[in-house]
């Protein structure tokens, strides 16, 4: 058992879905004359009515730029800007609200880490290692990098399950290892990686650690201390909020030894033509204009996922994957590609000889949005032989309903396709 | 009399119509359409021949001849390879000028817009460019080899 998950122990419903329904206004239309089923909850999720009201509140009551302005508005733009990041600080279970950084997302976050930490900290022939079933955005910044530095990329090996080889991964770490980046949960896959196993080897060998969390936050627990990574990356529209913004987490020393990422506005001290000081955490790493109405409204989105509760929301979850990957499996012809024991609600399949665009078009056609592709995982796909997969993906207003729609139209388009 | 492009593109739109916008019932007819399209020859599945899309791959092989383009192409996905079948009826053995200076007006009447564009990339927007530049190359070079021989 992994020290990641929660258990799950429960089959009962733990909340009622219909009220959960009621808060996503966007969930109650029809797409081609069927009503919406959305599956696509690992591209985005849909957001609460009080993240959309938050973003209206903010227009209407408190636009202002922030921090620096010494007027009424500013003042309350700064406060509720300043009250989300407390909030995140304890949703993630931060040491203090300094080490959270807001960023324009994951990828924001990791390039961040990539080019400020690694281009100081790495020199020619050091080694960063990443997993075979990176995003492309844990896999490119880091090349990259490399590429800049001379520095090695070495990749953690996944075998057919999608589970990370971690004897493997001990024979990759050296003291020349500078930087692990590892996704905790899989966007193709689902796979959760056992974490905090490798945050401790890595760190038993001298280097630091990145966690992309993109996929990981919506579902489990998350607390960065206990996990003790060094970095911590994720998107709030993953999370019920706004797109656009996002967080990296980082432990005060390893961000007070980092360069900026960016000149100009809010990251300064003092300017002069001779010489500029850089502020302090956080703000270094804030230059410009940040996304404030996102930013704020993002505090909503949180404060949905608290009232609801995680454990409540992984059960959910849980037994929607858990009834979905039960009836895909008695699906002649269907194959679910990832197989780990420890999923988050991710399930991504293939049928014999129907293309995973086909699919994915068929099902739209029914009101059901899914995705389809590689899911921006080549790589990964590469080492599967097949060229993407059709992928549903669950979240806390999904239904067994609408699981059921989901395999009655994979039904239709196996027979209407083989007939 | 061969038909015209825009002869096809009413018929088309005719067909379609039948369909009365079921999306479902329409997604399953581009596809029958697709199956009767001779499957390409693997031996022109090359590189040389094939346009990419985010979702699907189309291979297009063309063979102009005394000034009429003919078109073969092929999909890995059955929904483009019916779309890329539309194309090719609409296309083949028609004159290089005409190809060029078509409006192609049946995507839109028939509801298949959503596939042109980066949104559904599935390399039929793609297919639609490359059948114009290879008419409007192929146009070219016959005028300067008419130039050079004058």
């Amino acid at each position: 058992m992994h020290d990641t998950q929660q258990t799950i122990v429960t089959d009962q419903p733990v909340f009622d879905v219909t009220e959960i329904r009621k808060q996503f206004p966007i969930l109650h239309q029809e797409v081609n004359g069927r009503p919406l089923v959305y599956f696509d909850n690992a591209a985005t999720t849909q957001k609460p009515l009080a993240v959309i009201q938050a973003l209206d509140h903010y227009y209407e009551h408190d636009n202002a730029n922030i921090h620096r302005g010494i007027h009424t508005l500013a003042e309350r733009a700064t406060a509720a800007f300043e009250q989300t990041r407390r909030t995140v600080k304890s949703f993630i279970n931060a040491a203090e609200a300094e080490e959270v950084i807001f960023t324009k997302g994951t990828t924001d976050g990791i390039n961040l880490v990539a080019t400020a930490y690694g281009r100081k900290f790495i020199q020619a022939g050091d080694e960063v290692i990443i997993s075979a079933m990176e995003h492309h955005s844990n896999i490119v910044p880091w090349q990259m990098l490399c590429e800049e530095k001379q520095g090695i990329l070495k990749v953690i090996p996944v075998d057919e399950n999608g589970e990370l080889l971690l004897d493997q991964f001990e024979q990759l770490l050296t003291d020349r290892t500078k930087i692990v980046s590892l996704v905790y949960a899989s966007n193709s896959l689902g796979t959760i990686n056992p974490v905090k196993k490798v945050i401790d080897m890595a760190h038993q060998a001298g280097a630091v650690v990145l966690i992309d969390g993109a996929q990981a936050t919506a579902h489990l627990d998350i607390d960065v201390q206990k996990l003790n990574c060094d970095f911590f990356v994720f998107s709030s529209h993953k999370i019920f909020g706004p797109t656009g913004t996002g967080i990296l987490y980082g432990k005060r020393r390893l961000l007070e030894k980092m360069p900026p990422y960016q000149g100009g506005g809010e990251m300064i001290k003092n300017v002069s033509f001779e010489k500029t000081t850089y502020n302090d955490i956080p703000y270094k790493f804030e230059a410009g204009t940040p996304n404030i109405a996102d930013v704020v409204a993002m505090r909503e989105a949180i404060n949905f996922i608290q009232q609801t509760g995680k454990p409540a929301i992984a059960t959910h979850e849980q037994q929607l994957l858990a009834y979905a990957t039960s009836a895909l499996e008695n699906i002649p012809g269907l194959k679910i590609i990832g197989r780990a024991k420890e999923k988050v609600s991710v399930v991504s399949l293939i049928i014999d000889g129907i293309f995973h665009f086909d699919i994915g078009q068929m099902l739209d056609a029914r009101g059901i949005a899914i995705r389809t592709g590689h899911h921006c995982t080549q790589p990964l796909m590469e080492q599967y032989g097949i060229e993407g997969t059709a992928r549903a993906s669950f979240s806390v207003y999904n239904t067994m309903e609408e699981v059921d729609n989901l395999i009655e139209g994979l039904h239709r388009i196996i027979k209407m396709m083989k007939r | 009399m061969a038909q015209t492009i825009n002869e096809i593109q009413d018929e088309i739109i005719e067909e379609f119509s039948l369909l009365d916008g079921d999306m479902e019932m329409t997604n399953f007819y581009i596809m029958e359409l697709g199956e009767k399209l001779p499957p390409l020859a693997e031996q022109d599945k090359t590189e040389d021949h094939i346009i990419k899309g985010c979702q699907s791959k189309v291979w297009l092989v063309t063979q102009p001849e005394d000034g009429i383009m003919h078109f073969k192409a092929d999909s890995n996905s059955a929904i483009t390879k019916g779309l890329v079948s539309l194309l090719v009826r609409v296309f083949d053995h028609q004159q290089a000028s005409d190809i060029m200076d078509t409006n192609l007006y049946f995507i839109d009447k028939i509801g298949m817009n959503r596939f042109i564009g980066t949104q559904r990339s599935n390399g039929f927007g793609a297919m639609i460019k490359q059948i114009r530049l290879l008419a409007l190359v192929y146009r070219d070079s016959k005028e300067m080899i008419k130039t050079n021989n004058k």
